[in-house]
């Protein structure tokens, strides 16, 4: 099997490579012959041959000059689109980031800088064989508002793999790469990491740089990894996690040792299991199977109490009100002006190429995401959506604070379905944004998630084919608790693994 | 019949924080470079880039509102201006709105020998925008050079009453944002420049009138003119009968008028909200002590020391308290001789010194230094050289590293006040002039000067004329 | 109905939106439905909550004021759709500022 090396964990990939097993130039050939193969899954929308190959070639004289090599030497990541990278393209999924290149085809914009997350991958040895699809400015829950087009379930290819961040999903899941970034506004990794039956994080709000991440909602946005197990997901963000003095809402807070965290287990750890994430809104497939994970825990001696967080059901309106109102101003620097599209008829004036540039670069659910946005903030409208969605806010975190008093982690589903059928919900935003519903409250509160496969059920859509598909279980934690939620989503691993 | 309007004024001003990186990002805020050259992914608004906000910006900024006896906000949060322009990159500006980090200041001004307290709402801190250049082919070009440099921005209570008044407001918020070291007091350039809101109500009256904000004003000459005009377009709209429309107008120096930009019902929704890249400002008590003790004397406390303490006329302290670098040179020059009348130092520089003294921002360059100064009025008050020598001497170091002392031995100058040499030569030209002598003590005093004159004449110009007067008194009166 | 037409239209001006006329109704339709559906924290008296506005940083971090070289000029101006080496063009408008 020549993709063997694909099969590989993070961290046991990178051991091999620093010890000189295996040749990076050896795993990079690998990364990028299976992306090719599985261009059908459309996870890709940039692939960066030629540089992921130099890297690898220069990781490999690195080690036979003797010279030690970083945490993720080897190992292939891919970038969700919406990162900044200087030497490849970034689209952000959207047409108003390309343009017509002097070859006459269309290429991303061109960033003169690295976000920083990216600046730590490559610093740390990692090899970034390219960007992969996602929804459009990271505006969706299933990766077919790409301007590439829908991005493909490997488990199903007519199902969606999740969004915002489906390509890294896909890339992971498939064995096209061993690790992706995503980024995660209110469930943007956590939902198609769920979908694809991998690991994926969304970290305490601050806790990783946003600088060189394109922005939806800045109060919101995190980076965060996917692996195919815990400890990979563990070892990215120790990399990628950490203070960075670009962004001013990056905190200040020393980065522990997660990879050593998860040799802690659930041992000792009190369960919380929050009545309102097991609502009518859940499919009983996912019921059975969080239930399931949920006895385990409490065979292995851990206690498990029913809490109450009382202002879920206001989760996903306050979310719309305040990522759209960002988004809304977030998105005024895309006018033409300096990068991506114009539009610009023959002698149209100023608003004119402002109003038909962004007509034209912007998709449907981006266009009703920043009206939405910009109706709240408005005159006479601010109060009423906006500061009142603020307030809401609160009211959720509080909801978190009152029950991390008496438990240490929440276990709860990480989506209320699924992955559903290509196209499905495109024509209807609202149960579009349901998809979110378990996942927005901690993006709301700051706390941090992770969603980790927890079995597969079997789907009677009316085809020939009855797929079966991935179920994720959320665990959620206080603030700047990843050591603890580590330790929790290894222990939960093992146990649904142990069966 | 015409009735007696008074007009309310209350100034906006944007003044340039002296830094030497924009309020953002590390981009350079030197003036003059090429078009966007200095820019990077931050001020260019580029995607994924963010904020990080610049201490001195911060520090100045409260120094600015300290100077204006605002009180300090501790935490106060930045905002999001949202409105779409070419030179405003992100498509909002960065700004304080809500909640800014001062509030209710006052500053003292004075037009015509009349004093009044003018109030201040609020000192708030902003980024600036770039600049658009027109007429090029048909298209506008943006240089972002300029944008996201550091601003505050000064809101002024509709506390004024004439334009005269706004031009004293405006001055006065210039010399003292010069004096305490935050800006340059450059209006050609930009780095100082103000908007006015104007109305007019019945005098007498005690509500507002609709109000009329005039953009951009960049010179103390036009402030006036600008209000003036608005002030008579009211005027005639009001004995008119009509309503004054609630709108943004600019000033054109060509034709002396106001020209509308935009109604109240084109007024811009800003959509403004906290930006969510930016935690709030915190500004600790120290750190406002600290902006408190660098700022040191304020321009009314010199005055006030100067006329209290050396005797200066308040004329005299107020022209040399207009810049902070005319107050180090009136200080160093005093320390230098001590036992000098601090108010002989204050005449020679009104007249002589600052008519050879150049300000650039918070710069000023003098024709001659302390020492020299210092030098050559010890050699004046010694009576060593006569007034009218040491204004000769003074033209003839400036610009030169020349000692005064030097150019007056080199050249003689020293006044002749050897009493024998000039009583010899007045009892000579007392024996040689009879009769002009008999005029003198006939009550004639103004034929004195012709001795005097004589005996300037014969010594070069080198005698003390006072000493002359004295003693030809003496020698007439006795003989 | 708590968004009409005229609102959509309104919105779309101050955010450069020039919408297509076949756009426009079922715009005005789904934004209807989600505004209908936010409405939903009416429900909650917040009057004593506090708002939230960040969660993590209490306080602005402050950066030593150094000035650091940018970009090359052209570096910043080469994904301009226009420029010229004097700056970014856009279509001649008057300034109102």
């Amino acid at each position: 099997m020549t993709q063997s090396l694909l099969s590989l964990s993070v961290t046991e990939l990178a051991e091999r490579v620093r010890g000189g097993a295996v040749p990076a130039v050896e795993i990079a050939d690998q990364s990028l012959r299976a992306i090719r193969e599985r261009s059908d899954l459309n996870a890709f929308c940039h692939v960066a041959e030629e540089s992921a190959l130099a890297a690898a070639r220069r990781l490999d004289e690195q080690r036979r000059g003797g010279r030690p090599l970083g945490k993720l030497a080897g190992v292939p990541i891919a970038l969700k689109d919406a990162l900044c990278t200087h030497d490849q393209p970034t689209s952000c999924g959207s047409r108003m980031l390309l343009r017509s290149g002097d070859d006459g085809r269309e290429h991303g914009w061109r960033s003169p800088y690295d976000a920083t997350v990216v600046e730590r991958l490559r610093a740390e040895g990692a090899l970034l064989v390219g960007k992969a699809n996602m929804d459009e400015f990271a505006m969706g829950s299933s990766s077919e508002t790409c301007v590439y087009g829908p991005t493909r379930n490997p488990w199903d290819p007519e199902r969606i793999p999740g969004g915002s961040s489906g390509g890294s999903a896909v890339a992971v899941a498939a064995r096209l790469t061993s690790a992706a970034l995503g980024s995660d506004t209110g469930g943007s990794i956590r939902q198609p990491a769920a979908h694809c039956g991998v690991v994926g994080v969304k970290p305490t709000y601050g806790r990783v740089s946003r600088y060189g991440l394109v922005a939806f909602a800045s109060s919101l946005d995190q980076v965060g990894p996917m692996a195919r197990d815990v400890r990979g997901a563990a070892r990215v963000l120790e990399v990628i996690a950490g203070h960075d003095p670009k962004d001013s809402t990056s905190a200040d807070v020393p980065v522990g040792d997660y990879e050593a965290a998860c040799e802690r287990g659930v041992s000792g750890l009190r369960f919380g299991v929050p009545a309102e994430y097991f609502g009518d809104g859940l499919d009983p497939s996912i019921r059975a199977a969080i239930e399931g994970v949920i006895a385990k825990i409490e065979a292995a001696g851990c206690t498990v109490t029913p809490v109450s967080l009382p202002h879920t059901d206001y989760g996903v309106a306050t979310y719309y009100i305040l990522a759209t109102a960002e988004a809304s101003s977030n998105l005024a620097r895309f006018d033409g002006v300096r990068f991506g599209k114009r539009v610009e008829a023959p002698g149209a004036d100023l608003q004119a190429m402002y109003g038909a540039s962004r007509n034209a670069g912007f998709g449907r659910e981006v266009k009703r995401r920043i009206l939405l946005g910009t109706y709240v903030l408005s005159a006479g409208y601010y109060d009423a959506y906006y500061a009142k969605a603020q307030r809401v806010r609160t009211l959720i975190r509080q909801d978190f604070d009152r029950v991390f008093q008496d438990v240490d982690v929440l276990i709860t589903p990480t989506s209320p379905t699924v992955a559903f059928r290509i196209g499905e919900r495109l024509d209807d935003p609202l149960a579009m944004y349901m998809a979110d519903v378990y996942t927005l409250p901690a993006s709301l509160a700051g706390i941090p998630g992770i969603s980790v496969p927890c079995g597969l059920t079997t789907v009677q859509d009316g085809r020939d084919s009855s797929p079966e598909l991935p179920i994720g279980v959320q665990l959620l934690c206080p603030m700047f608790e990843e050591e603890r939620l580590f330790a929790a989503a290894a222990g939960v691993e093992e146990l649904v693994r142990a069966t | 019949m015409a009735r007696t309007y008074e007009p309310v004024i209350g100034l906006e001003i944007h003044a340039q924080l002296l830094t030497a990186s924009k309020l953002f990002c590390g981009c350079s805020t030197d003036f003059g470079k090429p078009p966007n050259s200095n820019v990077c992914p931050v001020c260019l608004g580029l995607p994924g880039a963010l904020p990080v906000l610049n201490e001195r910006a911060v520090r100045l900024a409260v120094r600015a509102a300290l100077a204006l006896n605002c009180s300090i906000v501790e935490t106060s949060i930045f905002a999001r201006k949202n409105y779409f322009y070419p030179d405003l990159p992100k498509g909002y500006q960065i700004s304080q709105y809500e909640l800014p980090f001062s509030e209710k200041g006052w500053l003292d001004i004075e037009v015509e020998g009349r004093k009044k307290r003018a109030g201040i709402t609020r000192v708030h801190m902003e980024e600036d925008a770039g600049k658009n250049v027109h007429g090029r082919g048909g298209d506008s070009l943006v240089d972002l050079n300029r944008a996201g440099t550091p601003l505050v921005e000064i809101v002024g209570e509709p506390d004024l009453r004439s334009s005269a008044e706004a031009a004293a407001y405006m001055r006065a918020v210039r010399d003292i944002l010069v004096f305490v070291g935050v800006n340059d007091g450059n209006l050609e350039e930009g780095s100082f420049r103000c908007d006015a809101n104007v109305s007019l109500r019945p005098l007498g009256e005690t509500t507002f009138g609709t109000r009329v904000e005039l953009k951009n004003i960049n010179s103390f000459r036009f402030v006036q003119r600008a209000i003036d005009a608005e002030i008579a377009r009211q005027t005639v709209i009001l004995d008119g009968g009509g309503q004054v429309l609630q709108e943004t107008r600019s000033f054109d120096p060509e034709s002396g008028k106001t020209a509308s930009l935009r109604s109240k019902e084109e007024a811009h929704d800003y959509r403004y909200f906290p930006d969510p890249d930016l935690p709030p400002v915190v500004i600790g008590e120290a750190l406002v002590e600290e902006e408190r003790a660098a700022m040191g004397e304020l321009p009314s406390q010199v005055r006030r020391r100067w006329v209290d303490e050396l005797g200066l006329t308040e004329a005299a302290a107020q022209t040399l308290s207009q810049h902070p670098g005319y107050v180090r040179f009136f200080e160093g020059v005093r320390a230098q001789v001590p036992g000098l009348e601090p108010k002989k130092i204050a005449n020679f520089m009104q007249t002589e010194v600052l008519r050879g003294a150049v300000v650039q921002g918070q710069r000023v360059s003098f024709s001659v230094s302390e020492g020299q100064l210092a030098e050559l009025l010890t050699l004046l008050d010694a009576g060593t050289i006569s007034g009218k020598q040491a204004k000769e001497v003074f033209a003839l170091v400036e610009g030169t590293d020349q000692s005064p002392k030097a150019v007056v031995a080199e050249r003689g100058m020293e006044v002749v006040s050897d009493a024998g040499e000039l009583e010899s030569l007045l009892r000579d030209l007392i024996a040689r002039n009879p009769k002009q002598v008999e005029s003198i003590r006939a009550g004639k005093k103004q034929v004195m000067g012709f001795f005097v004159g004589q005996v300037m004449k014969a010594t070069q110009g080198s005698a003390d004329p006072k000493v002359v007067s004295e003693l030809l008194e003496k020698l007439v009166t006795e003989s | 109905m708590t968004i009409t037409r005229d609102d959509v239209l309104r919105v779309a001006t101050l955010a450069r939106l020039d919408l297509d006329d076949d756009s426009l109704d079922e715009l005005v339709h789904e934004l209807d439905r989600i505004v209908g559906y936010v409405r939903k924290l009416d429900e909650l008296d917040t009057s004593d909550v506090p708002p939230t506005t960040q969660v993590a940083v209490s306080s602005a971090p402050l950066r030593p004021d150094e000035a650091r070289p940018g970009l090359p000029t052209e570096v910043a101006l080469r994904e301009a759709p226009r420029s010229t080496p004097e700056g970014f063009r856009v279509p001649a408008f008057v300034d109102e500022t």
